[in-house]
């Protein structure tokens, strides 16, 4: 029975390697793009500093909309409706580095949404004391609100990275590989329950690596 | 009378209620502040005495009027200067609003750093100067979640000192402290203001915070300037229903103050008797 398992180990280590390659990728383009972006969002909603120019009520209703819009693809459809968007940008639409652009596209309204409900946290006055003593708007977001939010932060970091550990499985559908995909086309198609249980208890033991770090992290960095 | 510093002309500030329809926070309200006084700016809750104090730093933009802080319009500058300008106006607030994740030390810097032209030892150096000022050195290196509210609102005022200031601004500044650590932190801001010369403008809603500590009171109704008095003469000039009650609580404190004396002066007639007694046993 442990044959299976034996056969498997460099096809495990490989698909380590694309989960990782997936999260990575997916988990950047989160924080590089999603954050600017939730904060973007929360500094235009209604009584926060930008929401005073001129079209930021349009603005912020545009961003929300879009950001809701991406939010309720099933994982799936999106995977394959941005079959030709990832032709483009990752120059085939099989594997793990193609598989990472719906993943990145999926994950940045996602945390784009998380941060906004972090930076809520962030109590008023904090933000008015620091315009009184004449913060400018970059200075209240980089000192201000990622300071007093940064545990909540990394709160939501370690659900998005939980949540697409889980999204990356469904890229095994275009060829992704990772985990997941190893799961469904061993375990799942040829009825090697011996894989199956081996790969859910990487799964199970990833996302409790992941939570454990995350809650560690953000305990250490809260001093609320 | 020499040229004000702080000088409120006209000033009117609205807010766009829920419902519709518009609120008038501050109606035409023209105000003067003496350099290096402290001034109350008393009123019942809704009076828009904390909005008033927030046009004086443009914390809220004025729809008509003009703000000006020695001699210099700040209605009239672009962001950039008053961002500079702000930094001669300390503030500090009721629910004290420090940064819970940096201490003490980090919170006094947090100004220091937001403009150019400090080095780091200057700033620390001015860090430390603040908070020994108000009597907080020992803590520098612990969160506001260490602290008690005495010492928050203390960590706070050393923030607001430390770019130096011309003026304070304190909203409400004591209301969430107990009368043990108001008293402490009146005794802080009337020091600061005979040392430093600080102008004091404070927001309360606590008459006997205007008796221990201003100069002057000014009381604010519907947005309005009512009357404004010095505290010392208010027995004279005080008309409105808040001024009256100041008046009522000065004489009951001279009341209690006499009785306090007589008192004395009774148990120690008593108590020569009782040493007369045991002299004549």
């Amino acid at each position: 029975m442990l044959e299976n398992l034996v056969e498997l180990l460099p096809e495990i280590g490989l698909a380590l390697g694309q989960t990782a390659l997936m999260l990575g990728i997916g988990l950047s383009a989160a924080v590089l793009l999603g954050g600017p972006l939730g904060v973007l969002l929360f500094l235009l909603s209604p009584g926060q500093s930008l929401s005073g120019h001129r079209g930021a009520a349009i603005a912020h209703r545009l961003i929300d909309a879009v950001v809701n819009t991406v939010r309720s693809f099933p994982f799936i459809i999106l995977l394959v409706a941005l079959v030709p968007l990832t032709r483009v940008v990752a120059g085939t639409s099989i594997g793990p580095l193609a598989a990472a652009v719906p993943l990145s596209f999926a994950a940045i309204p996602y945390f784009a949404r998380l941060v906004e409900q972090c930076l809520r946290e962030v109590p008023r006055g904090v933000i008015e004391a620091a315009q009184a003593m004449g913060a400018s708007e970059t200075q209240i977001v980089l000192r201000v609100l990622v300071r007093e939010a940064r545990a909540g932060l990394v709160g939501a970091l370690t659900v998005l990275a939980i949540s697409f550990l889980s999204y990356s499985a469904v890229a095994g559908v275009v060829g992704g590989g990772g985990i997941g995909d190893l799961a469904i086309r061993y375990g799942y198609y040829r009825f090697q329950t011996d894989v199956m249980v081996l790969t859910v208890a990487i799964l199970v033991a990833l996302v409790q690596l992941i939570q454990f770090t995350g809650h560690r992290i953000a305990r250490r960095l809260d001093k609320r | 009378m020499s040229d004000p510093l702080i000088r409120l002309d006209g000033v009117s500030k609205s807010f766009a209620l829920p419902g519709g329809g518009r609120f008038d926070a501050v109606s035409e309200l023209s105000l003067s502040v003496q350099a290096g006084e402290i001034l109350g700016l008393i009123g019942k809750s809704g009076a828009g005495k904390s909005t008033l104090l927030r046009l004086i730093n443009l914390l809220e933009r004025p729809d008509a009027g003009r703000v000006q802080v020695g001699g210099r319009d700040l209605t009239a500058m672009n962001p950039a200067e008053l961002r500079r300008e702000r930094q001669r106006l300390g503030m500090i607030f009721q629910q004290f609003n420090l940064l819970q994740n940096a201490t003490a030390a980090e919170n006094v810097a947090f100004p220091l750093r937001l403009h150019a032209g400090r080095s780091r030892r200057e700033i620390a150096e001015r860090v430390e100067e603040c908070l020994s000022l108000v009597g907080l050195a020992d803590k520098a290196d612990h969160h506001p979640a260490q602290l008690s509210g005495g010492q928050k609102q203390r960590v706070a005022i050393a923030r607001a000192l430390a770019p130096q200031p011309d003026v304070l601004l304190c909203d409400e500044p004591t209301s969430a402290l107990d009368a043990e650590t108001t008293r402490e932190l009146l005794a802080t801001l009337a020091g600061i203001n005979a040392r430093l010369g600080v102008t004091i403008v404070i927001v309360t809603h606590e008459l006997e915070v205007v008796q221990t500590l201003c100069r002057r009171a000014a009381v604010i109704a519907q947005g309005r300037l009512v009357e404004t008095f010095d505290v010392a003469d208010a027995s004279r000039h005080a008309r409105s229903p808040l001024g009256l009650e100041l008046v009522r609580l000065q004489q009951q404190a001279a009341r209690l103050a006499a009785l306090e004396a007589s008192a004395r002066e009774t148990s120690q007639v008593i108590a020569s008797i009782g040493r007369r007694e045991v002299r004549h046993a």
